[in-house]
């Protein structure tokens, strides 16, 4: 059996750390999450030299192992616990050539805990264009240990560095620098009272309280008792000892590194005085942000027509050929419609994912955040708070979930709670369906009023998001440090590789996992249609043919009666009359309301609801988006989907706070209920107050 | 007067004296915001604030109210 080792990736952020692992393990990977958190975990497998096979973790990206968040925290409790079965036997520090000393930093502390180590030097096609010259031989006698220098942009020594991580017994595993010389007296103490354990790893443990408080020690618990200095005087020391290691960091690169500034061009100053400029700046976002908002409505709506009509078709030909039966209405009309509900939304998620790629690669995400803070701390946010806004518009999860950089705890939860406002991608469908039946078509400069109607619904989820940060920023006596230190990274052209990997990882994970609650839903909802209680529903077809006895009916028109008949007295055409008074004055009929109820669990419900039901409702071959076109208003005759009830609907669409998953990933990150019960009933209650007003003065 | 990172100007160089420990976090020194580096403002947001630096060859932005804790002496400029 072939013999497989623990590879950790360990790196500062913007090194090139997820290209490395890209390049190793290829679409050998999967990312999960690790135990209990919600820290997105990547493992893959790669091949070695020799029959070797390495197990790859890329750790999140952290700039020492002094944690300050969940994500990097998860990289020390790995290190610290040897009997995780993740622990590495080789430990892989990914650098990036303009940023050696910052980097380095991260690769001394790690020496420390005498992990065989490799450091790998990427970005190495810059150097020449940059003047800088290495002295790999003086670097690794000084670092202890093997330095592969690759550049995973041109594909360069990843072979190298595969035949270093196979050899990895021959590394070296002593410290490259003696960090406890920055309080001796100190240091021999904990040596005398813990003689069997590593120092820096004490070290650590004891530091990890002032920083974050919570590693898992279980195996030196008894290091409680020696809390001998006050938080202040730690703090201090580690001061002392990130100095000490520059120094030691310095005095390497002096000899091993040489920078020619002469012969280095820098583009980031030039970029940066255009794209951080105090008018182009601002005026250029806004350029990309239309653009991408173009791309999503006008590209991606000829596939996403394709999708609908193929769904359509596939179930009318499933009907003819399988024999007639409950079975066979099941899959055509229940599961079917249920899965375009959720493949239709392939195009767009990729279109945003793909965007949201570019910007955060090619380094332009730091600029927007450095623009913006100013303006976002009016509202109580943060510069950074503009990366889960921005990336709220394809799934408020991951959000949410980036909000986890934000150094101020009340900014950060002003943030989570205000993210569900900006406009998913789960609402598009239902936006796109609804502007499609009640807006017209035509054009203004060029763009579509569509484009605009949909543009200016996003707008108005920024605008909710930020208008109720202020509130909240009011409302809220948190009082907590601001920190805000954002790196500005170097500009590059953003790796194919690593952006098709991205959008085809988070468009896989998001269709998989909300296609299973969509699916759920449909094939339930279907069941509530078919069937029904008493004598109304069972004896449908006598009543109705007797009730138009004398009507002259073809007998197309008398089947479709009888469905309608069957449809309102099965169980969920009674739930939803039961509900139809509250929704009413909204200006939707009770097929609606099912639909609004069902997209509690996840708004893209919506589409595929309707779709099921109306697919019961009528067996003729026609899209989801004819035959809502068709629905009459049962008390006010003409169109049920007319202009007042459809900006109704996406007013409610807007506001509402309708997604389970939502509330879950707001639970875990704040650690309490209290906040996501808020959010579902205030946003709620005010997405059908507006929704109420809308349809109310447009009618 | 004690110069602060807040009072330098765009194209200005400064060597960092001191940090107020207390005020600055510890990521911020490990990002190399510590006495002796060299220190040059790059660009700054509307209202002087935020500041984008390049501190000891890293280039970050930090607030104003964070900057006034890092003393500074200009070099050139």
């Amino acid at each position: 059996m072939a013999k497989q080792i623990n590879v950790a990736l360990i790196g500062n952020p913007n090194t090139g750390k997820t290209s490395v692992f890209n390049a190793l393990t290829g679409l050998n990977q999967k990312v999960g999450n690790y135990p209990g958190i919600t820290v997105e975990k990547k493992e893959g497998i790669c091949k070695l030299p020799r029959g070797v096979k390495a197990h790859i973790i890329d750790l999140p990206g952290t700039y020492s192992l002094n944690a300050s968040s969940l994500d990097e925290n998860v990289v020390i409790e790995l290190l610290l616990n040897k009997n995780d079965k993740d622990f590495p036997d080789v430990a892989v520090v990914v650098s990036d050539v303009e940023n050696l000393k910052r980097n380095l930093l991260l690769y001394t502390q790690i020496k420390d805990l005498e992990i065989p180590t490799i450091l790998v030097i990427n970005m190495s096609d810059r150097m020449t264009y940059k003047g800088i010259k290495l002295d790999i031989p003086y670097l690794e006698q000084k670092l202890e240990t093997k330095i592969a220098l690759i550049s995973t942009r041109k594909n360069r020594g990843i072979d190298e560095l595969k035949e270093v991580i196979a050899n990895y017994k021959e590394l070296s595993v002593k410290p490259c620098l003696n960090a406890s010389e920055i309080d001796t007296d100190y240091f021999d103490k904990l040596r005398k009272a813990f003689p069997n354990q590593l120092l820096y790893k004490l070290w650590l443990v004891i530091t990890q309280d002032v920083n974050f408080g919570k590693v898992d020690r279980n195996q030196i618990d008894a290091i409680h008792s020696f809390k001998t200095k006050s938080e202040a005087d730690l703090k201090r020391l580690q001061q002392k000892e990130t100095i000490k290691r520059y120094q030691f960091i310095n005095n390497t690169l002096k000899k091993g590194q040489t920078i020619d500034l002469n012969s280095a061009k820098d583009l980031r100053i030039k970029l940066d005085r255009i794209l951080t400029h105090k008018v182009w700046g601002y005026l250029i976002f806004g350029i990309i942000l239309l653009t991408i908002f173009q791309a999503i409505y006008d590209w991606s709506s000829v596939p996403m027509d394709f999708i609908d009509s193929a769904f359509a078709s596939l179930s009318e030909w499933t009907k003819h050929l399988m024999p007639e039966g409950a079975f066979t209405n099941l899959i055509a009309e229940g599961i079917i419609p249920g899965l375009g509900g959720i493949v239709i939304f392939i195009p767009q998620i990729a279109f945003l994912f793909l965007f949201i790629s570019v910007l955060e690669e090619s380094g332009y995400m730091s600029r927007v955040v450095f623009l913006m803070d100013r303006i976002m701390r009016r509202f109580g946010l943060s510069g950074k708070s503009v990366v889960p806004l921005i990336s709220g518009t394809a799934c408020a999860i991951p959000a949410i979930m980036a909000t986890r950089n934000i150094e101020s705890w009340k900014e950060r939860l002003i943030t989570i709670l205000v993210t569900p406002f900006t406009t998913c991608s789960a609402r598009l469908p239902v936006y796109l369906i609804i502007i499609s039946l009640v807006i017209p078509e035509g054009r203004f400069f060029g763009l579509s009023y569509q484009a605009l109607t949909l543009m200016l619904l996003y707008l108005i989820g920024f605008g909710a998001a930020i208008v109720s940060a202020w509130i909240l920023n009011k409302v809220l006596k948190i009082r907590s440090k601001t920190f805000f230190v954002v790196e500005m990274p170097n500009y590059k052209v953003p790796l194919l590789k690593n952006v098709a990997l991205t959008v085809l990882e988070k468009t896989k994970s998001f269709v998989f996992g909300a296609g299973k609650i969509i699916l759920a839903i449909s094939i339930v909802l279907w069941f509530l249609a078919s069937y029904g209680p008493g004598e109304q529903f069972n004896n449908a077809e006598d009543i109705v043919t007797q009730q138009h006895a004398l009507d002259n009916l073809t007998q197309d028109e008398l089947d479709q009666k009888i469905a309608s008949h069957k449809l309102e007295h099965s169980f969920i055409g009674i739930a939803g009359h039961a509900i139809e008074p509250a929704i009413r004055p909204l200006g939707y009929d009770w097929k609606i309301g099912i639909a609004i109820v069902s997209s509690f669990a996840a708004r893209e419900v919506f589409v595929g609801t309707l779709a099921t039901i109306y697919s019961v409702g009528s067996d003729e071959e026609e899209t989801i988006k004819n035959r809502m076109a068709g629905e009459v208003n049962p008390i006010l005759g003409g169109p049920l989907f007319n202009f007042a009830s459809g900006i109704s609907l996406l007013l409610f669409y807007a506001f509402a706070m309708q997604c389970m998953s939502t509330l879950a990933i707001v639970k875990r990150e704040t650690n309490s209920w209290k906040w996501p019960m808020y959010q579902l009933v205030i946003m709620s209650a005010f997405a059908y107050l507006v929704a109420l007003i809308a349809y109310q003065f447009l009618k | 007067m004690q110069l602060t990172l807040a009072d330098i100007k765009r194209g200005q160089q400064g060597i960092i004296t001191d940090v107020s420990s207390i005020h600055i976090p510890l990521k911020l020194l490990e990002m190399g915001c510590l006495p002796g580096n060299l220190v040059e403002l790059v660009q700054v947001a509307p209202f002087a604030d935020p500041m984008y630096l390049n501190i000891n060859g890293t280039h970050l932005a930090i607030r104003k109210e964070t900057a006034i804790h890092i003393l500074i002496e200009i070099s050139n400029g």
